[in-house]
């Protein structure tokens, strides 16, 4: 066996004054770290991820996870992720796999980005006294309104009355602007399903099942639930098409443009297996292309076929990963029949892809919100498809800012997952998460109680939503809709010409 | 701040422009003297009634002649120039940085079927491609007057007093986000429709994204402008009767929507997903001159000017509207419209978000 030159990552150190050797750690810990020899607890560190599940259950406080401060030559070009990178490849002669979205210290556009408020002259609005509306529907709606006019008596008299002619295509409607991102049962466990399925029912908003099908556990909260088909088409048929309130074709993911997905065989379990009808411990592999899609017209062939089969009764969403052309497939998507296009940027978390990746393939979601909502406003179809964003939202601002960038609502994934007890540790891929949340080892999958994970997130999508409000009134805004694509109530801080033309806002001062 | 004022005769009694001047002026505390103007309609003789009056601002400077045969070379590739002339002004009142020039303007017949819409895109292509130049009135029989200065200035420097119109709209502007210039003030016009604002649209970044989808150019930097492309794109091209175009701006809020009856909650659900764009937000109070040709709730036909006033869906502005005899007034204080009406027979205050639409008897 060819050894691992690539020193602990962490130094996971158990202070024996404190320790009262219950073993706790030991049970916890997921990967193996610690182990009791005699009255003392040995830790190896080379197998820490710093999931923080040891230090966050020991009685005592007695665990400490340190960065390892190993000295290695510094060097501008020869990082150390470099220098391990090929350590790691010159041991296995593999492709580097790493969970989560990109790791690069790329600018946050978003953190570059400051928000407007009012003072004096517009009157900022306080949401505990006054309406404040995040109401948003997401799908299909018409270029204009159209009425007839029909003859009435009323009292006695004729009078025409103008009645609506324009029938508006089933649109989702959402409390709040915020839904979770599709990941998949399977990479994740279905107490974390659960958990997202009882939040989004009490906030009045959707889940996205992932590529893995819809377990029976969830039938239930159907009605918040996206449904997804995607290249492997798993789990897919009618009832699992007309269960979901909406439908989304999965093209890309913004962690992995370009390629499929890989569930290893040993995570599909029984449960998996009846699911994503594939046979018990087969690797479920979702190629790179659909099969039957190698052209816009295919797609919208794939988006027409599945409002047949749903009786044009399910809005059709198209999740693609943020790349350079994705304003020109949005304008195709736009008029594909399809309802709303989901971009999903370059820090969209994975279970698991190639490192390569994860680190370079993609662009940041904000320059694609941007350039999406413009193109489809030259070419006059943004009215009638909503946009969806997703990949890095953290925080409430960000969510503001992808809206007034031109976006209609968000998805979140890691951030749902951080709310349920994720360390962003990147080891989703391994199946050990210590935490219940991407594993389908029983014994993790217990720790995670569906019910406080449900409260938990419930309480981050309140909370979000509620700071979005507070957001909106120093903006003088008492409805979403006047915050959608308004970039005046954006500025630039510390970017270049190039990169405010792209994001269509003026710079801080302008 | 900002102060509005507007009123028609529903006999259309023709009122002298003094009036609308006088009332602007006893609001000039509501704007800082970086501003104001005035809209007449009616206000043109038999001879000129049916033709476009395209009121054009044009840089006082020594490329006045050549900016001037631009404009016209774009006004005489859609129709004819019956007549043009500087719009007479009084000097020594207030810096004269642009001339006022007016079009008495036929579209070519071969547009017949689309001549609204060719006016719309004169005004774009001038205001958007003609350096030194921009339309700020382009409707039939009536006239937009604005420039930097005092009510009274302005009107002295116009001699609105020679005028007679049946309505009449002013603004005594306070410029809190873009600055002060000619083209900035109020009111902004286009084709028939004029609308006067008070407050700041919060959703102006929206707004004007929105009828951008449509081909208008906002281009006078002001974000009242948009409120009139709205209004043309929603009333005149899309022909939303006009309290539903009124609820496009000013929306029922969704506590509201959802006690409605089923076809109500339908409606007013698919003017807000529609038209969402549309939405005004922030604090405004307007008051808007509408043009011939609206389709009314009732089906009917009018085909007389109409007049209505609007504020936002939490009133963050004042309007006041009143009533007596024949005439109705809108404004941002009774007091404006007790100068020039001291009995009245009725005064109210319209609740937030709803409109006060006022048109001809017939």
């Amino acid at each position: 066996m060819i050894p691992s030159y690539v020193p602990p990552k962490y130094k996971v150190e158990v202070d024996p004054n404190k320790c009262m050797l219950c073993e706790r750690c030991t049970i916890e810990c997921s990967w193996g770290v610690h182990r009791r020899e005699g009255d003392r607890i040995i830790s190896y560190s080379n197998r820490c991820g710093a999931c923080h599940r040891c230090v966050a259950m020991c009685p005592r406080d007695a665990i400490t996870i340190k960065e390892n401060a190993i000295s290695w030559r510094s060097h501008p070009l020869w990082d150390i992720d470099a220098r391990a990178d090929i350590y790691n490849q010159a041991k296995t002669g593999c492709i580097l796999l790493s969970g989560m979205g990109n790791a690069k210290e790329h600018p946050i556009y978003f953190d570059k980005i400051v928000l407007d408020a009012c003072q004096v002259t517009n009157p900022s609005i306080d949401p505990l006294r006054e309406p404040m509306e995040l109401r948003t529907y997401i799908g299909k709606k018409p270029k204009q309104l159209e009425f007839d006019f029909v003859e009435e008596e009323i009292d006695g008299k004729k009078i025409k009355k103008a009645k609506l002619k324009t029938k508006i295509a089933p649109n989702l409607k959402l409390d709040t602007p915020i839904m979770i991102a599709h990941m998949s049962y399977g990479a994740l466990s279905l107490n974390a399903h659960l958990s997202f399925a009882k939040a989004v029912k009490e906030c009045g908003t959707f889940m996205g099942t992932g590529e893995g099908g819809l377990p029976k556990p969830l039938y239930p909260y159907a009605d918040h639930i996206i449904t997804q088909v995607a290249s492997g088409r798993f789990g897919v048929n009618e009832e699992y098409l007309m269960k979901g309130a909406a439908i989304e074709i999965k093209i890309g993911q913004g962690a992995k443009p370009g390629i499929g997905g890989h569930l290893p065989g040993e995570k599909v379990t029984a449960e998996i297996s009846a699911t994503r009808m594939i046979p018990e411990g087969s690797d479920a592999i979702s190629p790179a292309p659909h099969h039957d899609i190698y052209s816009i017209e295919d797609l919208a062939q794939l988006v027409r076929s599945l409002k047949e089969a749903t009786r044009w009764k399910k809005p059709v969403f198209v999740k693609i990963a943020a790349v350079h052309n994705a304003p020109a497939i949005a304008v195709g998507i736009a008029t594909s029949d399809a309802d709303a296009v989901v971009i999903d940027g370059y820090r969209g978390g994975t279970g698991a892809a190639p490192k390569v990746f994860r680190d370079h393939v993609g662009i940041p979601i904000e320059m694609a919100i941007a350039a999406v909502d413009q193109r489809l406003r030259e070419e006059g179809l943004r009215n009638e498809i909503s946009i969806i964003a997703s990949g890095g939202i953290r925080c409430s601002a960000d969510v503001f800012k992808a809206i007034a960038l031109g976006a209609d609502a968000v998805y979140i994934g890691t951030a749902a997952m951080v709310a349920l007890g994720c360390r962003v540790c990147g080891r989703c891929y391994t199946g050990l998460c210590a935490w219940g949340i991407a594993t389908q080892k029983p014994e993790l999958v217990k720790r995670l109680d569906p019910e406080v994970g449900a409260k938990r997130v419930a309480n981050l999508i309140k909370a979000w939503t509620h700071e979005i409000k507070e957001l909106l009134g120093a903006a003088g805004i008492n409805s979403i809709e006047s915050l959608r694509g308004n970039r005046d109530r954006l500025r630039g801080v510390g970017l270049n010409e190039k990169e405010l033309e792209v994001l269509g806002i003026k710079a801080a001062g302008e | 701040m900002c102060g509005i004022i507007g009123f028609m005769s529903r006999k259309k009694r023709m009122i002298k422009g003094d009036k609308v001047a006088i009332a602007l002026d006893s609001l000039k505390e509501r704007g800082n003297g970086k501003g104001s103007g005035y809209v007449g309609y009616g206000i043109y003789p038999k001879k000129y009634k049916d033709c476009y009056a395209f009121h054009v601002l044009i840089d006082n400077s020594p490329k006045f002649e050549k900016i001037k045969a631009e404009v016209e070379k774009v006004l005489e590739q859609y129709g004819t120039i019956i007549k043009d002339e500087e719009i007479p002004t009084e000097d020594g009142i207030i810096e004269k940085v642009h001339i006022p020039w007016r079009y008495f303007y036929e579209v070519d017949e071969k547009y017949a079927d689309k001549e609204e819409d060719v006016v719309v895109d004169i005004v774009m292509e001038i205001n958007d491609r003609v350096d030194g130049a921009f339309v700020i009135s382009s409707g039939k029989d009536l006239g937009v007057f604005k420039a930097v200065g005092w009510p009274n200035e302005v009107a002295e420097f116009f001699r609105i007093d020679k005028y007679e119109g049946y309505m009449w709209l002013g603004h005594a502007r306070y410029p809190t986000n873009t600055k002060a210039w000619w083209g900035g003030a109020h009111p902004f016009n286009l084709l028939n429709w004029s609308v006067v604002h008070n407050g700041e649209i919060t959703s102006y970044g929206t707004n004007r994204r929105f009828v951008e989808m449509f081909g208008y150019k906002c281009r006078l930097l002001t974000d009242t402008e948009v409120v009139a492309y709205i209004l043309d794109l929603l009333m005149r091209k899309h022909r939303v009767p006009v309290e539903y175009a009124l609820s496009a701006l000013a929306p029922r809020f969704w506590g509201e929507i959802d006690k409605m009856p089923e076809e109500e909650k339908e409606l007013h659900t698919a003017i807000r997903l529609t038209y969402g764009g549309a939405m005004l937000n922030g604090p405004f109070a307007i008051a808007v001159g509408t043009p011939h040709g609206l389709i009314f709730m009732n089906g009917d036909i009018e085909e007389d000017t109409t007049m209505f006033g609007l504020t936002d869906r939490i009133k963050l502005r004042p309007l006041i509207a009143a009533e007596k005899d024949d005439m109705v007034f809108v404004s941002s204080e009774e007091s404006a419209i007790r100068k020039i009406c001291p009995d009245l027979d009725r005064v109210w205050m319209p609740d937030a978000g709803m409109p006060v639409i006022a048109r001809p008897w017939k």
